[in-house]
Order: C-alpha cells, then sequence, then structure tokens
C-alpha cells in the first residue's frame, strides 16, 4: 500500500516538476490583438502562439550569401488565403503575398521560380524566421511594434494595407458610414474588430446597433440570414467570407476602412542588406506603377527612355543594383519577371478575379492611395 | 458433421415471414420499423440528391493530382507509381503464398483486380497505363506465390522490409545533381501520399518501440523499467498536438543556428513516439493474459529469457492484441490529419488549400466529403484485412 503512495507521489513530483519548467519558459508574446489577415485563415489554430524566446539574430550579408549559396530563396508563405496565398490546381503557389517572394527572387537571381515556397501557420511563422527556416515570412502578417521588436523581425515595408471593413448587400445600396445610420451591424464580440466599430460610428456621430456573435462563423450566418444590414470584419476576410454566400455578387465591401492592419514581408533582425533588398523590392513593385512601366513594356522603357529616374531604376545609369549587393538589372528583372505592383494586384486582387477588393488605400499616392517609393538615387 | 444442418423446416423463412417476424411483429415494433424507414428514407434522399445533383465536384475533379500526390512535381509522378507497382506485386506475392491458408484471400485478390481494373476504366493515359500494369503484377505475384510457395517466401519477406525504405528513396530521389532520380524536396510531397507516408512510417517505426517499451515496463531491472514507465506515462499524458508543436515550433529554437531538421521527418518522428506509448500499454495487456504456466513451461524445455519471450511469449501475446493494434493503427492513420494544423499540407493540409483556390471558394462540402471518403475506404480495408488475418489466426476462437 505504501509502495503504491510512493508511485503517485512520485509522479506528482514529476509533475509538478514538469509544470515549474514550464513556467520557467520565456513567456509568450504578449500580443494579444487578432492579426488581420489571421481572421481570412480558417482554423490556422490561435494567432501568435510562438513564444518569443532569445532571437536568433542573422549576421551582415548572411541571409543573401546563404540564399545565392543554396540558388533559390525560401519564402514563408500562406497557403489558405484565398488571393493572398494558395496553392492553384497546378500545384503552383499564387497571390500577393505569394508574387512577392517571386519578385524578389527575380531581384535576387533573375529567375522569379528561383523559390521555394514554405506553408507556415499563423503560429509557427516568427520562429521559422528565426531558426532560419524560412529566408522571409510573407504571409499576411500585421505589422505591430511587437512584432518588430520582440519577435526579433523587421517588418520591411507595407504590401497591402488592409483594414477593417464592412459589407453590406448590393441591393441596400450603401456606400459610406453615414448610409448605415439606424442600421444594425453583425459583428464578433470581444475582438478590436468590434472597439473599432464602435469608435469609427461614434466618430462620425452616427447611432447603429451592434449585433454580436462569439465566433466569425455565426456572424456570418446570421449576416448571410438577414438579421443585419451589414457585417464587419478585416477587409482581406471579408473577400474570402463573400465568396461562401449564396450569391457573392449580391453583396459589395463598402470602401470605408474602420483600422489599421498594414500587412508586409518581415525578416529577420540584424542583417541590414537583406532588410534593405528586402524593402527595396517593394519599393520597385510600387515605383514602376509610378512611372507606368509593366512586364509589357518594361524593354521598351528600357531602350527608349530619357528620365534619370527611371533609368536609375533599371539599371541604365548608377550603380543601384550593386549597393544592395545585387545585379545592376535587379529591377529590371523583378518588373519584366513579376510585374509592377498594379499588375501583381490586379492579378489577385483585381475585379476579373473572384476575390477583387477594391484598391482603396493600396493605391499610388497620385491616385488616392498611400503608396508612396522614395527616390531611386 | 461437416455438411451444413439446415434449420428445422418451420424455421426456414420467406422474406415475407422474415419482414414479418422482425419488424412487424408488434405494433410498437411496426411503429419503429416505419419511424425508422422514414428517416433512413429522409436522410437517404437529401444525401443522394445532393451528392448527384447540387455537389459541385468540379473541384475535386481538377484538383485530384494535388489531393492524392501535393505538389510533387507532375514529370517525376512516375516514381510514385513504380513504388505502387513494387508493392501491388508484393500484395500479389503474399496473397498467393499465404493465402492457400486463409480463408478469403481469394476474395481479397479477386477484388484488388477489379478495383483496379474499375480505376484504370475511370482514369486515362498514363494511370490507366500504370493501374493495368499494377492489376498484372497483382495477378504475377498471385500465380508465383501459388506456384512456388515456399520457395519465394523468404524473399516477400524481405521484399515486405525492404520495400518503405525502397519507395522513400524513390520519391526523395539520389541527389539534386542526378538525371534519373533528382531530389523533390519533402515540402513538395503532400496530399494522400503524404498522410500514407506519416502512417506507414508510424506503424513500422512504433511497433518495434512499442514491443520494447511493453517488455521493459515488465522488466527486472530498475532503471529499464523506470525509464519505459516515464516515458510510457509522459507520452499518455500529452495531445498529440501538442508533441506536433513541440516537434515543429520549438525544436528549432533549441538547435544550433542554420541547423534545420526536415519537417516532414520532425512529424515522422513525433507520429512515432506518440504511438509507440500508447502501443507499449496494447501489448502489455497481451504480455499480462498469456498464463504463468506458459513461461515455466518455457523455462523447462531449456529456453533462455530471451528465447522464451521470443518464441513462446510473444506470438501469442501479440496474436491476442491484433484486434486493438489494428485499431490504433487505424486511429494513427486518422491522427496524422494533425499535421495539417502545423503547416504540413497532408489530405486535410491540401484539402484547406484547395479551399482558397478563388475559383472554388465555399465548397467545404464537397472536399471534405471527398476527403472523409478515402479515409473511410482506407480505414475500413486496413480493418477487413485485420478481420481477415484474425480468422485465418484462429483469433477468438480459442
Amino acid at each position: 500500500m505504501s509502495k503504491k503512495l510512493y508511485s503517485v507521489f512520485g509522479l506528482l513530483i514529476v509533475a509538478a516538476l514538469l509544470l515549474a519548467a514550464c513556467g520557467g519558459a520565456p513567456a509568450p508574446s504578449g500580443d494579444s490583438s487578432p492579426a488581420a489577415g489571421d481572421t481570412a485563415a480558417p482554423s490556422t489554430g490561435g494567432d501568435d502562439a510562438a513564444p518569443a524566446p532569445a532571437a536568433q539574430t542573422a549576421a551582415q550579408g548572411e541571409t543573401l550569401a546563404a540564399v545565392v549559396a543554396r540558388g533559390h530563396l525560401i519564402c514563408g508563405a500562406n497557403n489558405q488565403v484565398p488571393g493572398f496565398g494558395y496553392v492553384d490546381a497546378d500545384g503552383n503557389f499564387s497571390g500577393v503575398d505569394v508574387d512577392y517572394c517571386r519578385a524578389l527572387a527575380a531581384a535576387i537571381f533573375g529567375d522569379a521560380n528561383a523559390v521555394e515556397f514554405r506553408p507556415v501557420t499563423a503560429a509557427e511563422r516568427f520562429t521559422a524566421l528565426q531558426s532560419g527556416e524560412i529566408d522571409i515570412l510573407s504571409r499576411n502578417t500585421t505589422w505591430t511594434l511587437t512584432r518588430d521588436t520582440e519577435l526579433g523581425g523587421n517588418f520591411t515595408a507595407t504590401t497591402f494595407y488592409d483594414g477593417q471593413g464592412i459589407m453590406a448587400p448590393s441591393a441596400a445600396g450603401f456606400t459610406s458610414l453615414a448610409d448605415l445610420a439606424g442600421g444594425s451591424v453583425c459583428v464578433q464580440t470581444g475582438t478590436t474588430t468590434e472597439m473599432n466599430l464602435a469608435d469609427a460610428f461614434a466618430a462620425a456621430g452616427i447611432s447603429y446597433s451592434p449585433v454580436v456573435f462569439e465566433d466569425a462563423d455565426s456572424t456570418f450566418a446570421a449576416y448571410s440570414e438577414g438579421r443585419c444590414d451589414a457585417v464587419t470584419t478585416d477587409k482581406s476576410g471579408l473577400v474570402s467570407r463573400r465568396s461562401v454566400l449564396a450569391d457573392p455578387s449580391a453583396h459589395v465591401i463598402l470602401d470605408v476602412t474602420l483600422s489599421k492592419e498594414p500587412l508586409g514581408p518581415m525578416v529577420r533582425h540584424g542583417d541590414d542588406q537583406w532588410y534593405d533588398i528586402a524593402q527595396w523590392v517593394v519599393f520597385a513593385l510600387i515605383a514602376a506603377e509610378e512611372y507606368g512601366i509593366t512586364s509589357a513594356n518594361v524593354d521598351q522603357v528600357r531602350a527608349t527612355n530619357t528620365d534619370p529616374q527611371i533609368n536609375r531604376l533599371l539599371g541604365n545609369e548608377g550603380e543601384l543594383g550593386a549597393k544592395l549587393g545585387l545585379d545592376n538589372d535587379w529591377a529590371y528583372n523583378v518588373i519584366a519577371l513579376a510585374g509592377n505592383y498594379g499588375e501583381i494586384y490586379d492579378r489577385n486582387l483585381g475585379p476579373d478575379t473572384p476575390t477583387h477588393i477594391p484598391r482603396g488605400l493600396n493605391n499610388l499616392y497620385t491616385n488616392g492611395g498611400i503608396l508612396f517609393a522614395p527616390p531611386f538615387n | 458433421m461437416s455438411e451444413t444442418v439446415l434449420p428445422p423446416l418451420t424455421e426456414r423463412l420467406t422474406p415475407l415471414r422474415w419482414a414479418y417476424k422482425n419488424l412487424f411483429s408488434t405494433w410498437y415494433n411496426a411503429l419503429l420499423t416505419i419511424g425508422a424507414g422514414a428517416l433512413i428514407f429522409w436522410v437517404l434522399r437529401g444525401v443522394l440528391f445532393w451528392a448527384l445533383d447540387t455537389a459541385e465536384w468540379r473541384v475535386v475533379v481538377v484538383n485530384l493530382r494535388l489531393l492524392l500526390l501535393g505538389q510533387f512535381p507532375i514529370a517525376e509522378v512516375w516514381r510514385v507509381w513504380l513504388g505502387l507497382a513494387l508493392l501491388a506485386l508484393l500484395v500479389g506475392n503474399s496473397l498467393g503464398i499465404w493465402g492457400r491458408k486463409a480463408r478469403g484471400a481469394g476474395r481479397v485478390t479477386i477484388g484488388l483486380l477489379v478495383l483496379l481494373a474499375a480505376l484504370a476504366i475511370v482514369t486515362r493515359d498514363n494511370p490507366r497505363l500504370w493501374l493495368l500494369g499494377m492489376a498484372g503484377l497483382v495477378g504475377l505475384g498471385w500465380y508465383v506465390g501459388r506456384s512456388a510457395g515456399k520457395a519465394v517466401e523468404r524473399v516477400v519477406i524481405a521484399g515486405w522490409i525492404i520495400w518503405p525504405p525502397v519507395f522513400i528513396l524513390l520519391l526523395r530521389g539520389l541527389s539534386s545533381a542526378s538525371d534519373v532520380l533528382p531530389v523533390v524536396g519533402t515540402n513538395l510531397w503532400g496530399g494522400l501520399l503524404l498522410t500514407l507516408l506519416l502512417t506507414i512510417v508510424g506503424i513500422v517505426f512504433s511497433f518495434p518501440l512499442g514491443v520494447l517499451l511493453a517488455l521493459g515496463r515488465r522488466s527486472a531491472l530498475p532503471i529499464v523499467r523506470w525509464f519505459s514507465v516515464a516515458y510510457i506515462e509522459l507520452i499518455r499524458g500529452v495531445p498529440l498536438i501538442t508533441i506536433l508543436f513541440m516537434a515543429q515550433l520549438m525544436l528549432p529554437l533549441f538547435l544550433p543556428a542554420g541547423m534545420n531538421i526536415d519537417r516532414v521527418l520532425r512529424a515522422m518522428v513525433a507520429i512515432t513516439l506518440f504511438s509507440a506509448a500508447y502501443l507499449a500499454e496494447n501489448v502489455r495487456g497481451g504480455l499480462q493474459a498469456i498464463p504463468k504456466g506458459q513461461y515455466e513451461a518455457a523455462y523447462a524445455m531449456g529456453l533462455n529469457g530471451m528465447q522464451a519471450m521470443g518464441l513462446i511469449i510473444l506470438p501469442q501475446a501479440l496474436r491476442l492484441v491484433i484486434p486493438i493494434l489494428v485499431g490504433q493503427f487505424i486511429a494513427l492513420f486518422k491522427d496524422t490529419a494533425l499535421v495539417s494544423i502545423v503547416g504540413l499540407m497532408d489530405l486535410v493540409g491540401i484539402g484547406k488549400t484547395v479551399l482558397a483556390q478563388p475559383e472554388f471558394l465555399g465548397l467545404q462540402r464537397e472536399v471534405y466529403a471527398f476527403i472523409s471518403m478515402l479515409y473511410w475506404v482506407l480505414s475500413y480495408a486496413m480493418a477487413y484485412v485485420s478481420q481477415r488475418l484474425e480468422i485465418s489466426l484462429g483469433v477468438g476462437e480459442r
């Protein structure tokens, strides 16, 4: 009898030790706000459940050297978000985030296919980046302070300004928040989404009645049953939810943005050269659209152009590529092989796709958006 | 008493009398029958109407290669087929050799041939040729096994042992420079192929590990016993998903920088270690059921401990627990779906990916119905084979 008791005690002690060991592990990231893109991905597990251990940092120049030696880029991507990252029927990765990685591969190797996509979940994405399993994380990840510091990564630039949006039946003819005055909005409770909604209506001085639900599925189920006039969540999430509705074409996403969810590629701390490359590839995509350079006319522009800015961008003048550690025609390769920002956007989220999102903020500053590339000098 | 004994004349029933006796014997039985019948009709009608009319099966047809093989390069798919062809030969051969003793082996062989032929009819081009080739190999293997019998037995057993590594080598390739077998990274393995690989590796490796742990737990050596107990209880006390999370998320942080262990390999190891703990307890159950007299008899014959265990005790113990082990293997097969949560594209993972294709959004029911059907067919096949195995080994008859 006492022998049995001893073994029970022994087990309890072992269990206690284990618990203590777990308690002593590094604290979780403490980032409690739900990430924008995550809501679009059905059941990928929690948000950033990844712990924040002593971040491994990359040495200067190490990443590019490793990528070049390997012969291809490894890109941490999403495989479950329509329009941003998914696998098409031929087995190829597609989407805005995916095309960015192709552009990066084009800048480094002059080959947009020199990239291996590694699907990473929301939980493991930062770990995968820190441990060097992936060279770059391009997976609808919201730029926040915590992630930029504690999680050992650096956001390079914003490739998609997501934000909380509102969807309503097109028959209702809503175009702005004011049209929803006195109406009801389906929203998921206990999220920043609910708070953002209240803030936006309060700021505009409009009355509305929120209809709250515990989870996203019941929120959208209620909306499709017509229990509220409109529904709100992140815009990229609205797009995928709309496509699941009985008649997707009968619903519109209003050109209204209630919160800031900047999504962009992220690299590891410590390697500034790699950071610069990742960042300037984004800028090259945006600048190319601004200058009207597309994958179709880039050869012609390179041959006939006289604008010094464009000449430097395309490598006709100066040594901009060398400063990044790349070939001088890096930006030419990006545009020729992956297209400019507008082409990538239209290919994945444009009006001709089932996942159409109005460009809104994601337009050039010259067209009413906030996309702005620093000068190529 | 070998001829079948017919029931007495009065008890031989016409279908009508059978129905009366079993379904409408009393008024409440009749009521239940009508109620249940209506329910079955209602459910079946809904399901059939959906499956044949409403459902858009195009999503499955277009993505079939993705669902079965993941992103495995189309130019290298012949390697999968070659592996399957070798398997077909082995299966046919085994059925030929051991089918002579087991009842129902003939039926399994014919069923397999019919299945392969049916698949060959609905497919085209290369898959059809491969499937016909596989059917031929099953037949050839069966014939050789049947006629040669004992002579090829050892060869076939050796074949079963080397098939898994050969198959994995075929999939993985030799080196990236190789022209014949270029490396196909595990990130491109997916769909049913990955699910089956995880299952096969899990079963093949957890079985010996589990048996060793079971023996260890009953060992007289304290260190071995304590280790086995600690291992089994620790693993059994943790859900599989946390072990997978540990393998995929925590492990990379403990490894030195720049050192990466393949993700698929990590999942395989995690599943194997998890399954081994449960298997150990199942095997221990079998060991405990062997009467002490068997041990004493073995020692009385002059066998040493190792021989007694290997020749007398384990064969009996394992035979006893076949139903439990098969149940565990079926559970393992379905548990592999959890790897989709840690970012691997197994059957469920690839299904989620297919659902994100803009042209097929909202077709969850079709995709998940197809995946469920695949799981059911394969699970049932495992269960059926195990039943045959039990009958041929006489489990439950003694």
